[in-house]
C-alpha cells in the first residue's frame, strides 16, 4: 500500500459534506487527510513531490465508494453460485466498497457463529468491506426470533429474513421491540406470501397477455403497511428492501411524513425495466419482487427524486446457469446486479431524474447512514473508500465476462454508458479497469 | 416475353379431338370416368365430358383431384400450397380412369396423381390426357392423349389460361429472361 | 404461410388462420375416405412431449400425425426420466439428438414451447402451456364456428367459466379477435382477469352476458380451484354460472354450444344442454384432427426442414 495517494483534478461529489466540484483528495495510511476544491482558497497539503502516488482523475467523478445494503454473497452453502471472494470482486468492479450480505445462506446466518464465519471469510478473501445482515427468525422460518443481540455484537448491521417475509405479525412486533435495545434496523422483505400465491410476474396487463400467474402489487403493499404500523407502534427502525410498486412509495412517503422511523431502497432493475420485459419468457427477467408496470417504474424514479426512497441497492442475487435454464415458473428469482448498477443508475442522472449528488447519496452516503456505518463520505479522517468513474464511457454488457459467478442478467448485450475505472478500499486500489 | 401457342379455337378443336380419341380407344363411353387434376385439369375434364356427351349422348362421371399431399417436393418448398378439394363422387374401382391435366412436364405431378388415385380405389386402367406436352420428363410417364407437343427450354414457362378462371382461352409460352 | 412454430395465436394473421382452416376442410374429406392416410409428411418424425396427462389432445395429435405418414414417438412424463428429476433442458437436448422434425409439447409451465424453440432445432407445436395458450384448440374452435356461421365478422362469442386459468380462453380470444369476432368473458370475478383485455367485455352475470350471442364456449371447471377458494362449492358455482336451458335461451336461437372437453355435467353445464341440439362438441373433436393435420402440414415447409 502506498502510504500517500493524491487523486487530482477529479470531479468530487460527496453528499455528506455537500461537495460538488473539481478538486484533489489526499490519502495517507488509508485515511482521507484532505479534500480541496480548485476554487477553494486552501492549497493542497499533499503534492506529487511528497512522494505520493498520483492518480489523475481529470474528467472523472470521484465519490465515496458505494455501499450496497442488499447483496447475496451465497457463502456459506451456495458456493457454486457465488463466494465472498467472487461477490466482493464483482462489487469493487461496480464501484462498491461495502457490501451487506443477506442471511439466506446455508446454513442461514441466524447465529453469531455464522456471522463470525462470514466476517472471517471476508477478512481473508473479501475485496471490499462485508457486513452481514442477520436473520430475524431462526432458520428464516418466521416462527422464533434468532439471536439478534449476539449477532449484533458479532457484527451484523441489520436484520432481515430477506427472501421471505416474517408473516407472523407478532414475531415482527417482537423483532422491532428487541432490536431497539441494539439500535438496529429491521429490513423488511415485504411480501404477503398468500397474496403472492404461485404468481411468477407482476399481476396486470402484461401477466394477462403473457399467460403467467400474477403477483399483485398488494402483496408488497399490505406488508409494508403492516410494518409501518408495527414500526410506529414499537418505535423500531424499519427499512423496506427492494421497493417495487407505486403504492409502496406512497405508503412510505406518508409514513415518513408521519414521523415513522422508516427508510427504503429500490434496485436498478425496478427503475430500468417493466413487466413487458418478461415477453419471451427469458428467465433472467424472473426476480422477486417482480418487474412491475411502467407506472410503478415511474414511481421508483419519483420516489428517488423526492427522497422517499433513500437508497439504491442491487439485490445482487447470483445464480448458477442451471438455476435459470428451465421453465420460467420454476427458475429461481434474482439478478446478478453489482456490475451493472452504476451504469443503470447514471441513466437517472442523464434523464434528469436525479442530480449527481442525489445519485451518490443514494448509492453511498444514505445507505451507510441507515446502517450506521462510518462510510459513504470523503470527510477528512474517514476511511479512503473511493469510487472513480467515467460517466460517459460506453461499454457493452457481456454476462460471460462478469466477475461474479452469477451471469444471470437481463441486461446482457445492452449498451451501457458509465463505468467504474478505479475503486479504493481503505486507500488500497482494489480495482482498476 | 410471351408467345401465343394456342388460341380459343385451337383449344376447342383439341378438346373435341381428345374426346373422340378417348371414346375410340376405349370402344365407347362405358366404364370411363374423368378425373381432372387441380387446378387446370379440372376445367378441361369438364369440357371433355361435355364433348363426350354431345358425341355419344352419354354422361361420363367427372371428378377432381388435388395432389398436394402426394407431391414429392413438399419438404423442398418454403410455403406449402393450400390443399384444394378432391371430389370423386363415384367409385373408381374397376373403372377406366382418364386423368386430365393441362401441361405434362416432369411427370412428377402425374406420379403423385396416380398415387392419390390409388388411395380412392383400384381402377382397371389409368390413362392420361394433357393439353400440352412440353417434354423434359424426369419419370417414365407418357400421355395417352396429347393436345399439342411443344418443345420448350427448361426455364421457359407454359401459361394456360381458361375462361372458367375468368380469362380468354389461350396458351402462351413465356420465354426465360436472359 | 411460412413459419416454423405454432406457439401462440398472436403469430397468426387473419389470412394465415383461414389458410389453415381451408386446408383442414380438405383434410376432413381425406378423413372420410377408406384410406385415411396421405404420404405428405413421410419421413418426418414427431415427438409428442406431454408433461401433463391429456389423453384427448395427445390422441388427436397422434392420429393427425399418423394420417400424414409421420413417424410418431410418444414421450409421456410418467414413463420417462423426467420423474427421475431430469431437467427440461437435458430432456430436450436428448430428444434433439434423435434428429426429430417436430415437437408437440404440453407442459404445466407457461413459456415451455418458447424455451424448446430457443434451445432445440425443431418445429414446435404448442399443445398447451401453463395457463397461457392452446392454439390448436382455438383453430379447431374457429373451424367449427366457421362451419356453422360462415364468417366471423361481427359474431358475438361468449367464453364462460374459469377464464384466468384457461389457455383455451386466451388462445380463442386472440384468434377470434384476429378473425373479426367480438369476445365476451363470463364468470365469477375470481376467475376473470383483474382487467379486461383490449376489446373484451366482461360479465359477472351469465344471463346478461349470454344475451344475443352467436357462440358459447364453455370451459371446464377444475375442482382444485374450489380448494383454492376461487369459488365456494360446485353447487354455488353451477347455481350462478352453469349453462342451463333457461340461460341458453338468452343467446340467439341458432347459437352453438362448444366445450373443449371433458365436460363436468352439473358443474359448468347442465346435462340437457350437454346433450342438446345446439351442442357441437363431437364436431369439435373431428375438427381437431383435421386442424392438427393442417397445422403439421403447413409448418413442414421446406426452408427449415430441408
Amino acid at each position: 500500500m502506498p502510504e500517500k495517494i493524491l487523486i487530482q483534478n477529479g470531479h468530487i461529489v460527496d453528499p455528506s459534506q455537500l461537495i460538488d466540484g473539481i478538486g484533489d483528495i489526499s490519502i495517507e495510511n488509508g485515511k482521507i487527510v484532505a479534500l480541496e476544491l480548485k476554487s477553494g482558497k486552501a492549497k493542497s497539503k499533499a503534492r506529487a513531490s511528497d512522494g505520493a502516488k498520483v492518480i489523475d482523475a481529470t474528467g472523472l467523478y470521484v465519490t465515496p465508494g458505494f455501499v450496497d445494503m442488499h447483496v447475496h454473497l451465497r457463502e456459506p452453502g451456495f458456493e457454486h453460485k457465488e463466494t465472498i471472494a467472487t461477490g466482493t470482486k464483482a462489487a469493487v468492479k461496480g464501484g462498491f466498497t461495502t457490501a451487506c450480505c443477506m442471511p439466506n445462506t446455508s446454513p442461514v446466518n441466524d447465529n453469531s457463529e455464522i456471522t463470525a464465519f462470514i466476517l472471517d471469510k471476508a477478512a481473508e478473501a473479501g475485496a471490499c468491506r462485508v457486513f452481514p445482515i442477520g436473520a430475524i427468525t431462526k432458520g428464516q422460518q418466521g416462527e422464533e426470533l434468532a439471536e439478534i443481540g449476539n449477532m449484533h455484537d458479532t457484527g451484523c448491521v441489520g436484520f432481515s429474513d430477506d427472501g421471505r417475509p416474517v408473516m407472523n405479525s407478532l414475531i415482527m412486533r417482537r423483532a422491532f421491540e428487541y432490536g431497539k435495545a441494539f439500535g438496529t434496523t429491521m429490513i423488511s422483505h415485504a411480501e404477503d406470501i398468500h397474496l403472492a400465491g404461485d404468481g411468477v410476474m407482476h399481476e396486470g396487463e402484461a401477466s394477462i397477455r403473457f399467460g403467467l400467474r400474477g403477483i399483485p402489487a398488494a402483496a408488497e403493499e399490505v406488508m409494508i403497511a403492516r410494518d409501518i404500523i408495527l414500526a410506529q407502534m414499537t418505535g423500531g427502525k424499519l427499512h423496506i428492501a427492494h421497493v417495487s410498486t407505486k403504492g409502496s412509495v406512497a405508503l412510505i412517503r406518508k409514513a415518513k411524513k408521519d414521523g415513522v422511523n422508516i427508510t427504503a431502497e429500490t434496485c436498478p432493475h425496478y427503475f430500468t425495466l417493466t413487466d413487458m420485459a418478461v415477453e419471451g419468457y427469458n428467465t433472467a427477467m424472473r426476480v422477486n419482487p417482480p418487474l412491475r408496470s411502467a407506472e410503478d417504474m415511474a414511481a421508483m424514479k419519483a420516489g428517488l427524486a423526492d427522497g422517499t426512497i433513500d437508497a439504491i441497492a442491487t439485490d445482487h442475487a447470483p445464480h448458477h446457469r442451471d438455476d435459470k435454464l428451465m421453465e420460467f415458473d420454476k427458475a429461481l428469482c434474482g439478478i446478478s446486479g453489482l456490475e451493472t448498477a452504476l451504469a443503470l443508475s447514471l441513466q437517472l442522472v442523464r434523464d434528469g431524474v436525479l442530480t449527481m449528488p442525489q445519485l451518490v447519496n443514494a448509492l453511498a452516503t444514505k445507505p451507510a447512514r441507515i446502517l450506521g456505518l462510518p462510510y459513504g463520505t470523503l470527510a477528512a479522517g474517514a476511511a479512503a473508500d473511493i469510487a472513480i468513474f467515467d460517466p460517459n464511457r460506453t461499454w457493452t454488457v457481456d454476462a460471460q465476462t462478469f466477475v461474479s459467478k452469477g451471469k444471470n442478467t437481463p441486461f446482457d448485450g445492452w449498451k451501457m454508458q458509465g463505468q467504474t475505472l478505479m475503486t479504493l478500499v481503505e486507500g488500497n486500489i482494489v480495482y482498476s479497469l | 416475353m410471351a408467345k401465343e401457342l394456342l388460341n380459343r379455337k385451337d383449344i376447342e378443336r383439341i378438346i373435341s379431338r381428345i374426346a373422340h380419341e378417348i371414346i375410340e380407344k376405349n370402344k365407347g363411353p362405358e366404364g370411363i370416368c374423368l378425373v381432372g387434376i387441380q387446378r387446370g385439369g379440372v376445367h378441361l375434364a369438364a369440357r371433355i365430358a361435355e364433348k363426350i356427351k354431345t358425341i355419344e349422348s352419354a354422361s361420363v362421371p367427372v371428378g377432381s383431384l388435388d395432389i398436394s399431399l402426394y407431391r414429392d417436393d413438399l419438404s423442398l418448398r418454403k410455403d406449402h400450397p393450400v390443399v384444394r378439394k378432391t371430389d370423386i363422387p363415384f367409385d373408381i374401382s374397376g373403372k377406366k380412369v382418364v386423368l386430365i391435366d393441362d401441361v405434362l412436364f416432369t411427370g412428377r405431378s402425374i406420379r403423385a396423381a396416380m398415387d392419390a388415385l390409388m388411395d380412392y380405389g383400384r381402377p382397371a386402367v389409368i390413362q392420361l390426357a394433357v393439353l400440352i406436352d412440353r417434354g423434359h420428363r424426369e419419370l417414365p410417364i407418357r400421355a395417352d392423349y396429347v393436345g399439342k407437343n411443344i418443345p420448350t427450354a427448361k426455364k421457359e414457362k407454359i401459361d394456360v389460361q381458361l375462361q372458367e378462371d375468368g380469362f380468354e382461352d389461350n396458351v402462351q409460352l413465356i420465354k426465360a429472361k436472359e | 404461410m411460412t413459419r416454423k412454430h405454432l406457439i401462440t395465436m398472436r403469430d397468426l394473421g387473419k389470412a394465415d388462420i383461414h389458410q389453415i382452416l381451408d386446408t383442414a376442410a380438405s383434410f376432413k374429406d381425406v378423413l372420410k375416405r377408406d384410406i385415411k392416410k396421405v404420404p405428405a409428411l413421410r419421413g418426418k418424425t414427431v415427438v409428442n412431449l406431454f408433461y401433463e396427462p391429456s389423453t384427448r389432445t395427445r390422441t388427436s395429435f397422434e392420429i393427425a400425425e399418423k394420417r400424414l405418414s409421420t413417424d410418431v414417438v410418444n414421450f409421456a412424463v410418467a414413463s420417462s426420466s423426467v420423474t427421475k428429476g431430469e431437467s427440461l433442458f437435458d430432456t430436450i437436448k436428448n430428444i434433439e439428438a434423435y434428429g426429430v422434425d417436430f415437437v408437440v409439447v404440453r407442459h404445466s409451465s407457461t413459456g415451455v414451447p418458447n424455451f424448446i424453440a430457443e434451445h432445440m432445432d425443431v418445429s414446435v407445436i404448442n399443445a398447451g402451456d401453463g395457463i397461457n395458450e392452446h392454439p390448436t384448440q382455438a383453430l379447431l374452435d374457429a373451424l367449427t364456428i366457421r362451419e356453422h356461421k360462415g364468417s366471423f365478422e361481427g359474431l358475438e362469442v361468449a367464453i364462460v367459466g374459469d377464464i384466468i386459468h384457461s389457455r383455451v380462453a386466451r388462445s380463442n380470444m386472440i384468434g377470434l379477435q384476429t378473425l373479426g369476432a367480438k369476445v365476451r368473458y363470463i364468470g365469477p370475478p375470481t376467475l376473470l382477469p383483474p382487467q379486461a383485455p383490449p376489446g373484451v367485455k366482461m360479465y359477472y352475470s351469465i344471463e346478461e352476458g349470454l344475451k344475443g350471442v352467436d357462440v358459447i364456449i364453455m370451459l371446464r371447471i377444475q375442482m382444485e380451484r374450489m380448494n383454492k377458494s376461487f369459488f365456494p362449492t360446485t353447487a354455488d358455482y353451477f347455481c350462478h354460472w352453469g349453462l342451463t336451458k333457461d340461460r341458453l335461451a338468452m343467446a340467439k336461437k341458432d347459437a352453438i354450444v362448444m366445450h373443449p372437453g371433458p365436460m363436468n355435467r352439473g358443474i359448468e353445464i347442465a346435462s340437457d344442454v350437454a346433450d342438446g341440439p345446439q351442442n357441437v362438441i363431437l364436431q369439435q373433436v373431428t375438427n381437431g384432427l383435421a386442424v392438427r393435420m393442417s397445422v403439421l402440414y403447413h409448418l413442414s415447409g421446406g426452408e427449415h426442414h430441408a
